[in-house]
């Protein structure tokens, strides 16, 4: 078991004939991801990696069965996209594009939960169930199937968090890269819901970074209705207020989002913070152990 | 992207915004005509820079004089305009160096009766824009949700429809206007919100919004800042943009492609992915050091890119070593020790170089710098990686 996706997903990429769509779906088919098409308006017929190219998500999804998109189109039309893709009947939605203005994401955030779709991203790495399906930018060979769910705001902070689970001989479940962006399609609860769920998920792991308030909303919920052992890193402990560090989503605003008070608000609710970005696997082994000694 | 209150208002003013009448000024010998232009007997004088708390900021050597200036006539006009243009103002938000004064707004005086706050932004949690206002004007809103929240009233609003006539009625009664006031809060406050819409701001900020003693609701001050991905539809803002109030390092890195911060520290870091290179910043801190900087090369760093990187990190005299962490995913470890081999070669290293591989192809990456009979200090882990530039900066010293 895991998450979200699997050995039966059948996932097309929006934006397959660009640059980054194209190499990214030579990467996910080389993974032994279920690609099973394409989509770029005005190209259809044509074939990229011997995947079968449509001019509409709606005719990829009749074509091929299709259950799952991930986007790499401009992020002038990556709402677009969404909504495509939505409209087509996609229940897994991962966008990796990054440059999305906020405000395009506030219509698709209600439409996406209107159809009880999932939506990762924008501005994400994408999501794996090592083994079995990755979809987005992820190398894949960091990974290995096992127990710990990942759920992060980064990219590379996240292959950082995954090489050592990886190395702990922990695994992974399923791994998702959030998005760094004000507002993204999924959120730790929705994920930390799943993981909690799932039977092969015996710990999860949150990467969180300032900026919002997604972390104490997560810590929250652990809090009340987690009961598998979690364990965090917020990175940014160091970034000065009202400074975009990267990420249009990581800023001190107000003076609130910093990274002491999500470290604050996670250490109530009885998660295993890491101090340093070294310390991410043990800190699940040390919250997997404490949960054993209850 | 920030702009300035005069900019600000220029568009407020096109969108059916109510601010009073006022001219800019990089003369001081301007300032007289301007003083008789905007009318009245009373005008302020007000220094623009990008920093806020102006009002209560203070020139640089001359605690006396203030970022915005009330006066009384032409020549007096001249005068406050003559201290403020050219002379740095220093307020909570600029540092103890303070931000030069290159421009001056000389607005007409009001007469007010009440001072409120009125602020847009984006509402993460709920992913909708929300607007907040508060009876407590002219004080930052920080401060009142922190003292007194239940004075801070809130209104989601869809960015396409805009903000309902009922929640302007709402937000009414609870500031406790009534009568013509409600009727001018009406035009005022939807107007705002269609801005915010209109322009991808990530913040419109009214404070103080005044309530005049006709009644009438004005813009006394006004912040806006926009959603930097949404510039590429709004080519007339981003023609607003002004450099001169940036951080020059950060334009330039900006330019090259490059995601950089700057920091006050002596440790400048490259590191590739946003989330990576806040960590990076923390565990040099963690293991007694001071980042000097901020630095994502991105995913898909190429020489030319690292090459820029280092110029940026070096150029900082602060900077007494670096540190380079990259975690290579689809980046292979080999192309980024090439970069770094050939930038290196190119500029020559002033200070020590700590660099951390690991990922695709690390073996033959780190085999590379070792091999290159360059000064590169390589580590092995994350923690190895801190220590070993915490200790060859501290040796230096």
């Amino acid at each position: 078991m895991s998450i979200l996706v699997d050995q039966q997903t059948r996932v097309i990429c929006q934006g397959i004939t660009g640059t980054a769509g194209r190499f990214h779906t030579r990467g996910c088919l080389a993974y032994g991801t279920r690609m099973v098409g394409g989509v770029t308006p005005g190209k259809g017929g044509t074939e990229v990696e011997g995947l079968p190219v449509f001019d509409t998500v709606e005719a990829a999804v009749a074509h091929t069965g299709a259950n799952a998109t991930m986007i790499f189109v401009p992020a002038p039309f990556t709402a677009d996209a969404i909504y495509e893709a939505l409209d087509a009947g996609i229940e897994i939605i991962a966008a990796i594009t990054e440059g999305v203005p906020a405000l395009d994401m506030v219509g698709v955030y209600a439409a996406v939960h209107r159809r009880r779709a999932r939506l990762i991203g924008p501005n994400c790495p994408g999501l794996i169930t090592p083994g079995a399906c990755k979809i987005g930018i992820m190398p894949g060979y960091i990974h290995q199937p096992g127990s710990v769910g990942v759920i992060s705001r980064s990219g590379t902070l996240t292959y950082e968090a995954v090489w050592q689970t990886t190395r702990a001989g922990l695994g992974q479940s399923t791994c998702v890269g959030l998005g760094g962006d004000p507002i993204v399609g999924t959120s730790f609860v929705e994920l930390l819901e799943l993981f909690e769920a799932d039977p092969q998920t015996e710990a999860v792991l949150l990467i969180g970074e300032i900026g919002g308030g997604a972390e104490e909303e997560a810590a929250a919920y652990v809090r009340q209705y987690v009961t598998k052992p979690v364990a965090a890193f917020i990175a940014g402990r160091t970034a000065p207020p009202g400074k975009r560090m990267g990420h249009a989503g990581a800023i001190i605003a107000g003076g609130k989002g910093t990274a002491g008070e999500k470290i604050e608000a996670l250490q109530e609710a009885g998660i295993e913070v890491a101090d340093s970005p070294a310390d991410m696997a043990q800190a699940v082994l040390r919250a997997i152990s404490r949960r054993r000694d209850r | 992207m920030k702009i300035h209150e005069f900019q600000a208002k220029h568009l407020l003013r096109e969108a059916g915004v109510s601010v009073l009448p006022g001219l800019v000024v990089r003369q001081p010998d301007e300032a007289a005509a301007a003083f008789h232009e905007v009318g009245g007997h009373v005008a302020v004088v007000k220094a623009q820079i990008h920093a806020g708390g102006r009002g209560k900021g203070t020139l640089l050597g001359d605690d006396a004089q203030r970022g915005v200036q009330l006066v009384h006539s032409a020549t007096e006009a001249v005068q406050v305009a003559r201290r403020l243009l050219g002379h740095k103002l220093v307020t909570v938000q600029t540092g103890p160096e303070g931000q030069p004064v290159r421009q001056i707004l000389v607005e007409k005086g009001c007469s007010i009766a009440r001072e409120l706050y009125l602020g847009i932004v984006l509402d993460r949690a709920a992913a909708r824009p929300v607007v907040m206002v508060s009876s407590e004007g002219g004080v930052e809103i920080e401060q009142v949700a922190a003292r007194t929240p239940e004075r801070i009233f809130r209104e989601h609003f869809d960015p396409v429809v805009g903000l309902h006539s009922f929640q302007v009625r709402k937000l009414c009664a609870k500031l406790g206007l009534t009568g013509p006031t409600v009727r001018s809060a009406e035009r005022f406050f939807k107007s705002l919100c269609h801005v915010f819409a209109r322009y991808d701001c990530s913040l419109v900020e009214i404070n103080p919004l005044v309530v005049t003693t006709d009644g009438e609701l004005v813009a006394l001050d006004a912040k806006m800042t926009f959603d930097d991905n949404g510039l590429f539809r709004h080519p007339e803002i981003a023609r607003l943009r002004d450099l001169d109030e940036e951080e020059p390092a950060e334009v330039r890195a900006a330019a090259a492609g490059l995601s950089y911060v700057k920091l006050t520290g002596n440790i400048g870091c490259l590191v590739n992915g946003a989330g990576l290179a806040m960590s990076t910043m923390d565990l040099i801190k963690l293991h007694g050091g001071e980042p000097a900087n901020f630095l994502d090369v991105g995913g898909g760093a190429d020489t030319q890119q690292v090459t820029e990187a280092f110029r940026i990190l070096l150029d900082d005299p602060h900077v007494q070593g670096v540190l380079v962490n990259i975690f290579g995913g689809i980046a292979r470890c080999t192309t980024i020790a090439a970069a770094l081999l050939e930038a290196s070669r190119q500029i020559g290293f002033r200070v020590p170089l700590v660099v951390r591989l690991e990922g695709t192809e690390v073996e033959e990456g780190r085999r590379m710098l070792a091999e290159s009979g360059l000064n590169i200090v390589t580590a092995d882990s994350l923690t190895d990686a801190a220590q070993k530039i915490v200790a060859a900066v501290a040796a230096q010293a």
